[in-house]
Protein backbone atom coordinates (compact mmCIF):
# COMPACT_ATOMS: atom_id res chain seq x y z
CA UNK A 1 0.00 0.00 0.00
CA UNK A 2 1.38 3.38 -1.06
CA UNK A 3 0.73 5.66 1.98
CA UNK A 4 -0.43 9.24 0.12
CA UNK A 5 -1.80 12.73 0.77
CA UNK A 6 -5.11 11.36 2.11
CA UNK A 7 -3.35 8.90 4.79
CA UNK A 8 -1.49 12.07 6.25
CA UNK A 9 -4.61 14.62 6.17
CA UNK A 10 -6.91 11.48 8.06
CA UNK A 11 -4.38 11.58 10.44
CA UNK A 12 -3.75 14.90 11.48
CA UNK A 13 -7.74 15.68 10.55
CA UNK A 14 -7.90 12.39 13.77
CA UNK A 15 -4.95 14.26 16.03
CA UNK A 16 -6.91 17.69 15.50
CA UNK A 17 -10.42 16.09 16.47
CA UNK A 18 -8.75 14.26 19.96
CA UNK A 19 -7.23 17.81 20.82
CA UNK A 20 -10.38 19.82 20.88
CA UNK A 21 -12.52 16.97 21.95
CA UNK A 22 -9.46 16.82 25.11
CA UNK A 23 -9.84 20.35 25.71
CA UNK A 24 -13.53 20.31 25.90
CA UNK A 25 -14.36 16.76 27.66
CA UNK A 26 -11.54 16.88 30.15
CA UNK A 27 -12.52 17.93 33.42
CA UNK A 28 -9.57 17.50 35.70
CA UNK A 29 -6.64 18.94 34.96
CA UNK A 30 -5.11 21.69 32.87
CA UNK A 31 -2.21 20.18 32.12
CA UNK A 32 -4.29 17.79 30.01
CA UNK A 33 -5.63 20.78 28.14
CA UNK A 34 -1.93 21.91 27.31
CA UNK A 35 -1.15 18.91 26.07
CA UNK A 36 -4.78 18.43 23.66
CA UNK A 37 -3.56 22.26 22.57
CA UNK A 38 0.23 20.85 21.50
CA UNK A 39 -1.75 18.01 19.75
CA UNK A 40 -4.24 20.39 18.10
CA UNK A 41 -0.43 22.54 16.60
CA UNK A 42 0.99 18.82 15.92
CA UNK A 43 -1.92 17.92 13.93
CA UNK A 44 -1.47 21.23 11.74
CA UNK A 45 2.41 20.71 11.12
CA UNK A 46 1.51 17.37 9.73
CA UNK A 47 -0.62 18.95 7.37
CA UNK A 48 1.33 21.32 6.58
CA UNK A 49 4.38 19.21 5.71
CA UNK A 50 2.20 16.49 3.93
CA UNK A 51 1.31 19.21 1.81
CA UNK A 52 4.51 20.79 0.93
CA UNK A 53 6.26 17.46 -0.10
CA UNK A 54 2.84 16.64 -1.83
CA UNK A 55 3.13 20.08 -4.12
CA UNK A 56 6.99 20.06 -3.79
CA UNK A 57 6.64 23.33 -2.47
CA UNK A 58 9.01 24.51 0.24
CA UNK A 59 6.82 27.39 2.04
CA UNK A 60 5.10 24.43 4.09
CA UNK A 61 8.12 23.60 5.61
CA UNK A 62 8.81 27.13 6.47
CA UNK A 63 5.41 27.78 8.28
CA UNK A 64 5.87 24.01 10.18
CA UNK A 65 9.02 25.19 11.16
CA UNK A 66 7.34 28.76 13.02
CA UNK A 67 4.78 26.72 13.97
CA UNK A 68 7.14 25.07 16.34
CA UNK A 69 9.10 27.88 17.16
CA UNK A 70 5.57 29.58 18.21
CA UNK A 71 4.08 26.91 19.86
CA UNK A 72 7.19 26.28 22.42
CA UNK A 73 6.83 30.11 23.16
CA UNK A 74 3.07 29.18 24.00
CA UNK A 75 3.58 26.17 26.16
CA UNK A 76 6.25 28.87 28.54
CA UNK A 77 3.64 31.66 28.72
CA UNK A 78 0.93 28.98 29.73
CA UNK A 79 2.61 27.07 31.85
CA UNK A 80 3.60 30.37 33.69
CA UNK A 81 0.46 31.80 34.28
CA UNK A 82 -0.45 28.53 35.58
CA UNK A 83 2.37 28.31 38.11
CA UNK A 84 0.55 31.52 39.07
CA UNK A 85 -2.54 30.41 38.97
CA UNK A 86 -1.61 27.57 41.47
CA UNK A 87 -0.17 29.53 43.87
CA UNK A 88 -3.29 31.40 44.36
CA UNK A 89 -6.03 28.81 44.40
CA UNK A 90 -3.62 26.34 45.28
CA UNK A 91 -5.54 23.64 42.75
CA UNK A 92 -5.52 23.44 39.08
CA UNK A 93 -8.66 21.07 38.51
CA UNK A 94 -10.61 22.53 35.87
CA UNK A 95 -13.99 22.22 37.55
CA UNK A 96 -12.66 24.58 40.07
CA UNK A 97 -11.97 27.42 37.47
CA UNK A 98 -15.15 29.15 38.00
CA UNK A 99 -14.68 32.04 40.36
CA UNK A 100 -16.54 33.75 37.31
CA UNK A 101 -19.57 32.57 36.04
CA UNK A 102 -19.70 31.49 32.57
CA UNK B 1 18.84 29.71 -6.96
CA UNK B 2 17.50 33.43 -7.41
CA UNK B 3 19.68 36.12 -6.10
CA UNK B 4 19.35 37.16 -2.62
CA UNK B 5 18.24 40.76 -2.04
CA UNK B 6 17.71 42.33 0.82
CA UNK B 7 14.01 43.51 0.72
CA UNK B 8 12.80 47.16 1.38
CA UNK B 9 12.49 47.78 5.19
CA UNK B 10 10.95 51.49 5.08
CA UNK B 11 7.57 50.24 4.83
CA UNK B 12 7.68 48.31 7.99
CA UNK B 13 9.58 50.78 9.98
CA UNK B 14 6.35 51.67 12.26
CA UNK B 15 6.86 48.22 13.31
CA UNK B 16 10.62 47.85 13.28
CA UNK B 17 10.38 51.08 15.54
CA UNK B 18 8.16 49.70 18.36
CA UNK B 19 9.99 46.05 18.04
CA UNK B 20 13.48 47.99 18.48
CA UNK B 21 12.48 50.23 20.67
CA UNK B 22 10.80 47.59 23.06
CA UNK B 23 13.91 45.74 23.01
CA UNK B 24 15.47 49.38 24.60
CA UNK B 25 12.85 49.32 26.90
CA UNK B 26 13.40 45.99 28.44
CA UNK B 27 17.16 46.84 28.82
CA UNK B 28 16.22 49.76 30.55
CA UNK B 29 13.87 48.20 32.72
CA UNK B 30 16.46 45.30 33.50
CA UNK B 31 19.51 47.53 34.46
CA UNK B 32 16.94 49.66 36.55
CA UNK B 33 14.71 47.69 38.05
CA UNK B 34 11.58 49.11 39.50
CA UNK B 35 12.78 52.47 40.08
CA UNK B 36 12.80 52.86 36.09
CA UNK B 37 8.87 52.34 35.47
CA UNK B 38 7.95 55.59 35.02
CA UNK B 39 10.51 56.77 32.43
CA UNK B 40 9.88 53.52 30.57
CA UNK B 41 5.70 53.98 30.79
CA UNK B 42 6.81 57.32 29.10
CA UNK B 43 8.85 56.38 26.71
CA UNK B 44 6.58 53.67 25.51
CA UNK B 45 3.86 56.40 25.23
CA UNK B 46 6.39 58.43 22.92
CA UNK B 47 6.80 55.30 21.08
CA UNK B 48 3.55 54.40 20.51
CA UNK B 49 3.15 58.27 18.84
CA UNK B 50 6.42 58.33 16.89
CA UNK B 51 4.89 54.55 15.43
CA UNK B 52 1.61 56.58 14.77
CA UNK B 53 4.02 59.62 13.01
CA UNK B 54 5.77 57.17 10.98
CA UNK B 55 2.19 55.46 9.90
CA UNK B 56 0.86 59.13 8.98
CA UNK B 57 3.97 59.99 7.14
CA UNK B 58 4.50 56.88 4.97
CA UNK B 59 3.58 57.43 1.20
CA UNK B 60 0.01 56.66 -0.38
CA UNK B 61 -0.94 54.01 -2.30
CA UNK B 62 -0.06 50.05 -2.18
CA UNK B 63 3.19 49.04 -1.23
CA UNK B 64 4.32 45.64 -0.80
CA UNK B 65 7.51 44.15 0.68
CA UNK B 66 9.48 40.62 2.08
CA UNK B 67 8.46 39.07 -0.92
CA UNK B 68 4.82 39.82 -0.78
CA UNK B 69 4.01 38.53 2.66
CA UNK B 70 4.01 42.26 4.17
CA UNK B 71 1.63 45.21 2.81
CA UNK B 72 0.67 48.89 3.28
CA UNK B 73 -2.00 50.53 1.79
CA UNK B 74 -4.71 52.64 2.63
CA UNK B 75 -6.61 50.42 4.77
CA UNK B 76 -3.59 49.58 6.84
CA UNK B 77 -2.78 52.56 7.61
CA UNK B 78 -6.06 53.90 8.71
CA UNK B 79 -6.78 50.64 10.68
CA UNK B 80 -2.89 51.18 12.13
CA UNK B 81 -3.37 54.53 13.68
CA UNK B 82 -6.90 53.58 15.26
CA UNK B 83 -4.75 50.90 16.59
CA UNK B 84 -2.12 52.94 17.81
CA UNK B 85 -4.47 55.50 18.91
CA UNK B 86 -6.38 52.84 21.08
CA UNK B 87 -3.16 51.51 22.36
CA UNK B 88 -1.64 54.92 23.44
CA UNK B 89 -5.50 55.68 25.83
CA UNK B 90 -4.84 52.56 26.88
CA UNK B 91 -1.58 53.58 28.33
CA UNK B 92 -2.64 57.11 29.29
CA UNK B 93 -5.78 55.11 31.50
CA UNK B 94 -3.67 52.73 33.19
CA UNK B 95 -0.81 54.94 34.61
CA UNK B 96 -2.71 56.29 37.47
CA UNK B 97 -4.92 53.60 38.48
CA UNK B 98 -1.42 50.98 38.25
CA UNK B 99 0.44 53.17 40.74
CA UNK B 100 -2.97 53.04 43.03
CA UNK B 101 -3.26 49.33 42.82
CA UNK B 102 0.44 48.91 43.45
CA UNK B 103 0.56 47.12 39.81
CA UNK B 104 2.84 49.54 37.98
CA UNK B 105 5.74 47.50 36.98
CA UNK B 106 7.94 48.27 34.48
CA UNK B 107 6.85 45.26 32.40
CA UNK B 108 3.68 46.71 31.74
CA UNK B 109 4.11 49.42 28.88
CA UNK B 110 6.83 46.92 27.18
CA UNK B 111 4.17 44.07 26.88
CA UNK B 112 1.33 47.16 25.43
CA UNK B 113 3.96 48.18 22.87
CA UNK B 114 4.90 44.05 21.99
CA UNK B 115 1.24 43.48 21.91
CA UNK B 116 0.82 46.28 19.58
CA UNK B 117 3.53 45.75 17.02
CA UNK B 118 1.54 42.27 16.41
CA UNK B 119 -1.45 44.11 16.22
CA UNK B 120 0.03 46.31 13.45
CA UNK B 121 1.51 42.62 11.80
CA UNK B 122 -1.95 41.56 11.35
CA UNK B 123 -3.43 44.52 9.91
CA UNK B 124 -0.61 44.15 7.80
CA UNK B 125 -0.16 40.44 6.88
CA UNK B 126 -0.60 39.49 3.76
CA UNK B 127 -0.05 35.75 3.60
CA UNK B 128 -0.72 33.12 6.27
CA UNK B 129 2.83 33.09 7.42
CA UNK B 130 2.83 36.19 8.64
CA UNK B 131 -0.84 36.42 9.78
CA UNK B 132 0.05 33.69 12.39
CA UNK B 133 3.39 35.54 13.40
CA UNK B 134 1.48 38.69 14.13
CA UNK B 135 -1.67 37.32 15.87
CA UNK B 136 0.39 35.24 18.24
CA UNK B 137 3.02 37.85 19.06
CA UNK B 138 -0.04 40.27 20.22
CA UNK B 139 -1.63 37.04 21.94
CA UNK B 140 1.01 35.54 23.81
CA UNK B 141 2.01 39.55 24.96
CA UNK B 142 -1.90 40.04 26.27
CA UNK B 143 -1.99 36.56 27.74
CA UNK B 144 0.07 37.54 30.28
CA UNK B 145 -1.01 41.08 31.08
CA UNK B 146 -4.18 39.84 31.27
CA UNK B 147 -2.82 37.82 34.24
CA UNK B 148 -0.89 40.97 35.32
CA UNK B 149 -2.42 41.09 38.94
CA UNK B 150 -0.82 38.39 40.12
CA UNK B 151 -1.65 37.81 43.54
CA UNK B 152 -5.59 38.52 42.46
CA UNK B 153 -7.18 35.12 41.50
CA UNK B 154 -9.36 36.43 39.74
CA UNK B 155 -6.92 38.13 37.33
CA UNK B 156 -5.14 34.78 37.35
CA UNK B 157 -8.08 33.02 36.30
CA UNK B 158 -9.11 35.58 33.25
CA UNK B 159 -5.01 34.89 31.96
CA UNK B 160 -5.56 31.14 32.45
CA UNK B 161 -8.95 31.02 30.20
CA UNK B 162 -7.62 33.39 27.56
CA UNK B 163 -4.55 31.57 27.48
CA UNK B 164 -6.66 28.47 26.71
CA UNK B 165 -9.09 29.18 24.54
CA UNK B 166 -6.56 31.71 22.68
CA UNK B 167 -4.64 28.97 21.75
CA UNK B 168 -7.70 26.67 20.94
CA UNK B 169 -8.80 29.75 18.26
CA UNK B 170 -4.83 29.70 17.20
CA UNK B 171 -5.05 26.16 16.66
CA UNK B 172 -8.24 26.31 14.73
CA UNK B 173 -6.78 29.42 12.52
CA UNK B 174 -3.62 27.47 11.75
CA UNK B 175 -5.63 24.21 10.71
CA UNK B 176 -7.91 26.47 8.64
CA UNK B 177 -4.60 28.17 7.43
CA UNK B 178 -3.00 25.22 6.45
CA UNK B 179 -6.25 23.38 4.70
CA UNK B 180 -6.71 26.64 2.60
CA UNK B 181 -2.53 26.36 2.13
CA UNK B 182 -3.01 22.60 0.66
CA UNK B 183 -6.00 23.01 -1.24
CA UNK B 184 -4.37 26.80 -3.13
CA UNK B 185 -1.07 25.78 -3.50
CA UNK B 186 -0.04 29.05 -2.11
CA UNK B 187 0.00 31.10 1.46
CA UNK B 188 0.13 34.12 -0.13
CA UNK B 189 -3.60 35.90 -0.37
CA UNK B 190 -3.36 37.61 -3.42
CA UNK B 191 -2.08 33.86 -5.01
CA UNK B 192 -4.81 32.41 -3.27
CA UNK B 193 -7.72 34.58 -4.73
CA UNK B 194 -5.90 34.10 -8.02
CA UNK B 195 -5.55 30.52 -7.54
CA UNK B 196 -9.52 30.46 -6.46
CA UNK B 197 -10.69 31.91 -9.48
CA UNK B 198 -11.31 28.90 -11.94
CA UNK B 199 -13.36 26.86 -9.35
CA UNK B 200 -12.68 25.85 -5.28
CA UNK B 201 -12.57 22.29 -4.25
CA UNK B 202 -14.66 21.58 -1.07
CA UNK B 203 -11.20 21.65 1.05
CA UNK B 204 -11.19 25.19 0.42
CA UNK B 205 -14.55 25.62 2.29
CA UNK B 206 -13.24 23.89 4.88
CA UNK B 207 -10.30 25.56 5.09
CA UNK B 208 -12.47 29.24 5.21
CA UNK B 209 -14.45 27.66 8.06
CA UNK B 210 -12.02 26.69 9.77
CA UNK B 211 -9.99 30.44 9.21
CA UNK B 212 -13.53 31.99 10.47
CA UNK B 213 -13.80 30.54 13.73
CA UNK B 214 -10.36 31.22 14.05
CA UNK B 215 -10.84 35.03 13.06
CA UNK B 216 -14.13 35.34 14.97
CA UNK B 217 -12.08 34.17 18.08
CA UNK B 218 -10.14 36.92 18.06
CA UNK B 219 -12.91 39.21 17.54
CA UNK B 220 -15.12 37.61 20.48
CA UNK B 221 -17.91 36.70 18.02
CA UNK B 222 -20.76 34.47 19.00
CA UNK B 223 -20.47 31.83 18.57
CA UNK B 224 -16.88 31.75 19.99
CA UNK B 225 -17.37 34.36 22.21
CA UNK B 226 -17.40 32.30 25.70
CA UNK B 227 -14.18 33.79 26.91
CA UNK B 228 -14.84 37.55 27.07
CA UNK B 229 -17.27 38.03 29.81
CA UNK B 230 -14.73 36.38 32.35
CA UNK B 231 -11.81 37.99 30.66
CA UNK B 232 -13.29 41.63 30.79
CA UNK B 233 -14.10 40.88 34.43
CA UNK B 234 -11.10 39.27 35.67
CA UNK B 235 -8.37 41.82 34.31
CA UNK B 236 -7.15 44.56 35.42
CA UNK B 237 -9.49 47.27 33.96
CA UNK B 238 -6.93 49.69 31.87
CA UNK B 239 -5.91 46.02 30.82
CA UNK B 240 -9.79 45.41 29.70
CA UNK B 241 -9.68 48.66 28.41
CA UNK B 242 -6.28 48.03 25.80
CA UNK B 243 -8.61 44.42 25.04
CA UNK B 244 -11.79 46.32 23.79
CA UNK B 245 -10.20 49.09 22.06
CA UNK B 246 -6.66 48.05 20.38
CA UNK B 247 -7.14 44.34 20.00
CA UNK B 248 -10.96 44.74 18.48
CA UNK B 249 -9.63 47.27 15.70
CA UNK B 250 -6.51 44.82 14.65
CA UNK B 251 -8.49 41.58 15.04
CA UNK B 252 -10.86 43.11 12.69
CA UNK B 253 -8.68 44.47 10.51
CA UNK B 254 -7.39 40.93 9.89
CA UNK B 255 -10.77 39.32 9.58
CA UNK B 256 -11.78 41.84 6.87
CA UNK B 257 -8.16 41.44 5.05
CA UNK B 258 -8.59 37.73 5.12
CA UNK B 259 -11.68 37.47 3.27
CA UNK B 260 -11.89 40.55 1.07
CA UNK B 261 -8.11 39.91 0.14
CA UNK B 262 -7.97 35.84 0.15
CA UNK B 263 -10.83 34.83 -0.82
CA UNK B 264 -13.29 37.26 -3.09
CA UNK B 265 -13.48 34.51 -5.50
CA UNK B 266 -15.69 32.83 -2.81
CA UNK B 267 -18.23 35.52 -1.30
CA UNK B 268 -21.61 33.39 -1.45
CA UNK B 269 -19.82 30.54 0.84
CA UNK B 270 -17.84 33.51 3.42
CA UNK B 271 -20.99 35.70 3.67
CA UNK B 272 -23.19 33.17 4.73
CA UNK B 273 -20.68 32.75 8.00
CA UNK B 274 -20.45 36.15 8.33
CA UNK B 275 -24.42 36.83 8.18
CA UNK B 276 -24.31 34.13 10.65
CA UNK B 277 -22.20 35.30 13.17
CA UNK B 278 -22.90 38.92 12.93
CA UNK B 279 -26.50 37.53 13.56
CA UNK B 280 -25.41 35.47 16.34
CA UNK B 281 -23.43 38.36 18.23
CA UNK B 282 -25.46 40.76 17.83
CA UNK B 283 -28.21 39.27 19.24
CA UNK B 284 -26.79 37.65 22.41
CA UNK B 285 -25.11 40.97 22.89
CA UNK B 286 -28.55 42.71 23.44
CA UNK B 287 -30.14 39.92 25.71
CA UNK B 288 -27.53 38.67 27.37
CA UNK B 289 -26.15 41.98 28.58
CA UNK B 290 -29.43 42.81 30.64
CA UNK B 291 -29.03 40.93 33.41
CA UNK B 292 -25.51 41.79 34.37
CA UNK B 293 -24.65 43.37 37.72
CA UNK B 294 -21.19 44.23 36.56
CA UNK B 295 -20.18 46.85 34.62
CA UNK B 296 -16.87 45.54 33.05
CA UNK B 297 -18.95 42.54 32.48
CA UNK B 298 -21.78 44.56 30.69
CA UNK B 299 -19.02 45.67 28.43
CA UNK B 300 -17.91 42.43 27.49
CA UNK B 301 -21.29 41.56 26.01
CA UNK B 302 -21.89 44.93 24.33
CA UNK B 303 -18.23 44.38 22.62
CA UNK B 304 -19.52 41.30 21.30
CA UNK B 305 -22.92 43.37 19.97
CA UNK B 306 -21.13 45.94 18.52
CA UNK B 307 -18.74 43.24 16.66
CA UNK B 308 -21.70 42.00 15.52
CA UNK B 309 -23.00 45.28 14.29
CA UNK B 310 -19.31 45.53 12.57
CA UNK B 311 -19.25 42.24 10.47
CA UNK B 312 -23.00 43.39 8.99
CA UNK B 313 -20.73 45.39 7.07
CA UNK B 314 -18.40 43.18 6.26
CA UNK B 315 -21.57 40.55 5.10
CA UNK B 316 -22.37 42.67 2.70
CA UNK B 317 -18.79 42.00 1.10
CA UNK B 318 -19.15 45.51 -0.89
CA UNK B 319 -16.22 48.41 -0.77
CA UNK B 320 -19.71 50.28 0.91
CA UNK B 321 -19.79 47.54 3.55
CA UNK B 322 -15.91 47.71 3.95
CA UNK B 323 -16.54 51.45 4.70
CA UNK B 324 -18.69 50.81 6.82
CA UNK B 325 -16.48 48.72 8.90
CA UNK B 326 -14.19 51.71 9.00
CA UNK B 327 -16.29 54.14 10.16
CA UNK B 328 -17.60 51.60 13.14
CA UNK B 329 -14.59 50.89 14.08
CA UNK B 330 -13.01 54.28 14.50
CA UNK B 331 -16.50 55.56 16.41
CA UNK B 332 -16.39 52.44 18.51
CA UNK B 333 -12.99 53.21 19.57
CA UNK B 334 -14.02 56.69 20.84
CA UNK B 335 -16.85 54.86 22.79
CA UNK B 336 -15.37 51.97 24.55
CA UNK B 337 -12.17 54.20 25.70
CA UNK B 338 -14.40 56.91 26.92
CA UNK B 339 -16.67 54.46 28.92
CA UNK B 340 -14.02 52.61 30.28
CA UNK B 341 -12.19 56.36 31.58
CA UNK B 342 -15.48 56.50 33.17
CA UNK B 343 -15.45 52.72 34.45
CA UNK B 344 -11.58 53.14 35.85
CA UNK B 345 -12.81 56.76 37.61
CA UNK B 346 -15.53 54.75 40.02
CA UNK B 347 -13.31 54.69 43.02
CA UNK B 348 -14.09 55.50 46.41
CA UNK B 349 -12.11 55.51 49.72
CA UNK B 350 -11.97 51.62 50.12
CA UNK B 351 -11.24 51.31 46.52
CA UNK B 352 -11.90 50.38 42.61
CA UNK B 353 -15.81 49.76 42.71
CA UNK B 354 -17.57 47.48 39.23
CA UNK B 355 -21.12 47.59 40.17
CA UNK B 356 -23.68 49.00 37.91
CA UNK B 357 -25.55 50.51 41.22
CA UNK B 358 -22.40 52.06 42.40
CA UNK B 359 -23.23 54.17 39.61
CA UNK B 360 -26.80 55.36 41.30
CA UNK B 361 -27.19 59.30 41.61
CA UNK B 362 -23.73 60.26 40.00
CA UNK B 363 -25.87 62.90 38.15
CA UNK B 364 -25.96 64.55 41.30
CA UNK B 365 -22.65 63.85 42.96
CA UNK B 366 -20.58 64.74 39.15
CA UNK B 367 -22.78 65.98 37.13
CA UNK B 368 -19.96 66.21 34.80
CA UNK B 369 -19.04 62.79 34.72
CA UNK B 370 -22.59 61.86 34.61
CA UNK B 371 -23.06 63.71 31.76
CA UNK B 372 -20.63 62.01 29.45
CA UNK B 373 -21.12 58.71 30.70
CA UNK B 374 -24.95 59.32 29.27
CA UNK B 375 -23.97 60.59 25.95
CA UNK B 376 -21.42 57.51 25.58
CA UNK B 377 -23.45 55.23 26.73
CA UNK B 378 -26.62 56.97 24.35
CA UNK B 379 -24.17 56.67 21.92
CA UNK B 380 -23.35 52.78 22.23
CA UNK B 381 -26.98 51.94 21.85
CA UNK B 382 -26.92 54.17 18.82
CA UNK B 383 -29.54 57.32 19.65
CA UNK B 384 -29.33 60.20 17.21
CA UNK B 385 -28.06 62.59 16.46
CA UNK B 386 -24.65 60.99 18.64
CA UNK B 387 -22.07 58.98 16.39
CA UNK B 388 -22.73 55.50 17.44
CA UNK B 389 -26.34 56.18 15.22
CA UNK B 390 -24.12 57.20 12.44
CA UNK B 391 -21.86 54.08 12.98
CA UNK B 392 -24.77 51.71 12.76
CA UNK B 393 -26.40 53.85 9.48
CA UNK B 394 -23.15 53.05 7.12
CA UNK B 395 -22.77 49.45 8.01
CA UNK B 396 -27.05 48.71 7.49
CA UNK B 397 -27.23 51.08 4.82
CA UNK B 398 -24.59 48.73 3.09
CA UNK B 399 -26.20 45.37 4.23
CA UNK B 400 -29.73 46.89 2.57
CA UNK B 401 -27.77 47.58 -0.83
CA UNK B 402 -26.69 44.25 -0.72
CA UNK B 403 -29.68 42.82 -0.99
CA UNK B 404 -29.16 41.76 3.02
CA UNK B 405 -32.46 43.27 4.19
CA UNK B 406 -33.41 40.65 6.71
CA UNK B 407 -29.70 40.84 8.61
CA UNK B 408 -30.21 44.43 8.79
CA UNK B 409 -33.55 44.39 10.22
CA UNK B 410 -32.24 41.80 13.28
CA UNK B 411 -29.19 44.26 13.59
CA UNK B 412 -31.99 47.41 13.90
CA UNK B 413 -34.11 44.95 16.44
CA UNK B 414 -31.14 43.86 18.58
CA UNK B 415 -30.16 47.06 18.67
CA UNK B 416 -33.60 48.33 20.18
CA UNK B 417 -33.31 45.77 22.65
CA UNK B 418 -29.88 46.75 23.75
CA UNK B 419 -30.73 50.40 24.11
CA UNK B 420 -32.99 48.90 27.29
CA UNK B 421 -29.89 48.37 28.98
CA UNK B 422 -27.73 50.99 28.55
CA UNK B 423 -30.45 53.06 29.03
CA UNK B 424 -30.86 51.75 32.35
CA UNK B 425 -27.69 52.58 33.31
CA UNK B 426 -28.58 55.96 32.54
CA UNK B 427 -31.81 56.05 34.71
CA UNK B 428 -29.27 54.46 37.90
CA UNK B 429 -27.13 57.22 37.26
CA UNK B 430 -29.71 60.25 36.79
CA UNK B 431 -32.51 59.01 39.10
CA UNK B 432 -31.63 56.76 41.73
CA UNK B 433 -30.48 58.03 45.65
CA UNK B 434 -26.84 59.21 45.71
CA UNK B 435 -24.38 56.36 47.15
CA UNK B 436 -21.52 59.38 47.40
CA UNK B 437 -19.25 60.55 45.24
CA UNK B 438 -15.81 59.05 43.74
CA UNK B 439 -12.44 60.34 44.35
CA UNK B 440 -11.12 62.84 42.00
CA UNK B 441 -10.32 61.81 38.30
CA UNK B 442 -6.84 61.55 36.93
CA UNK B 443 -5.68 64.33 34.66
CA UNK B 444 -4.89 61.55 31.85
CA UNK B 445 -8.31 60.22 32.32
CA UNK B 446 -9.83 63.59 31.93
CA UNK B 447 -8.36 63.47 28.62
CA UNK B 448 -9.34 60.62 27.38
CA UNK B 449 -12.78 61.10 29.01
CA UNK B 450 -12.83 64.81 27.49
CA UNK B 451 -11.73 63.62 23.71
CA UNK B 452 -13.92 60.72 23.58
CA UNK B 453 -16.71 62.62 24.71
CA UNK B 454 -16.25 65.62 22.09
CA UNK B 455 -16.00 63.07 19.07
CA UNK B 456 -19.19 61.19 20.25
CA UNK B 457 -21.50 63.95 20.41
CA UNK B 458 -20.02 67.04 17.93
CA UNK B 459 -19.07 63.61 14.82
CA UNK B 460 -22.37 65.01 13.53
CA UNK B 461 -21.09 68.53 12.25
CA UNK B 462 -17.96 67.38 10.74
CA UNK B 463 -18.34 63.43 9.71
CA UNK B 464 -16.55 63.98 6.52
CA UNK B 465 -12.90 63.79 7.47
CA UNK B 466 -13.60 60.63 9.28
CA UNK B 467 -15.90 58.96 6.29
CA UNK B 468 -13.95 60.09 3.74
CA UNK B 469 -10.54 58.84 5.21
CA UNK B 470 -12.76 55.66 5.61
CA UNK B 471 -14.14 55.68 2.30
CA UNK B 472 -10.50 55.85 0.82
CA UNK B 473 -9.07 53.33 3.25
CA UNK B 474 -11.64 50.73 2.04
CA UNK B 475 -11.09 51.67 -1.88
CA UNK B 476 -7.58 50.49 -1.54
CA UNK B 477 -8.94 46.65 -0.55
CA UNK B 478 -10.52 46.21 -4.02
Amino acid sequence: MIIGLAHYLTVAAVLFTLGVFGIFLNRKNVIIILMSIELILLAVNINLVAFSTHMGDIVGQVYALMVLTVAAAEAAIGLAILVVYFRNRGTIAVEDINMMKG
Amino acid sequence: MPALTVPAIAPALPELLLAAGALVLVLIGAVQGDRSRGLVGALALALLVAAGLAVAMQPAGRIETFNGAFVVDGFARFMKLLTLLGAAASLILSSDYLKRERLDRYEYPILVVLATTGMLMMISANDLIALYVGVELQSLALYVIAAMDRDNARSSEAGLKYFVLGALSSGMLLYGASLTYGFSGTVSFPGIAAALQNGHSAGIVFGVVFLAAGLAFKISAVPFHMWTPDVYEGSPTPVTAFFAAATKMAAMAMTVRVFVGAFPGIVPQWQQIVVFIAIASMVLGAFAAIGQRNIKRLMAYSSIGHMGYALVGLAAGTEQGVNGVLVYMALYLAMTLGAFACIIAMRREGGMVEEIDDLAGLARSQPALAFCLAMLLFSLAGIPPLAGFFAKFYVFAAAIQAKLVTLAVIGIVASVVGAYYYIRIVKVMYFDEPRGAYLPMAPGLKLVLGVSSAVVVLFWLAPAPLVGAAAAAAKSLF
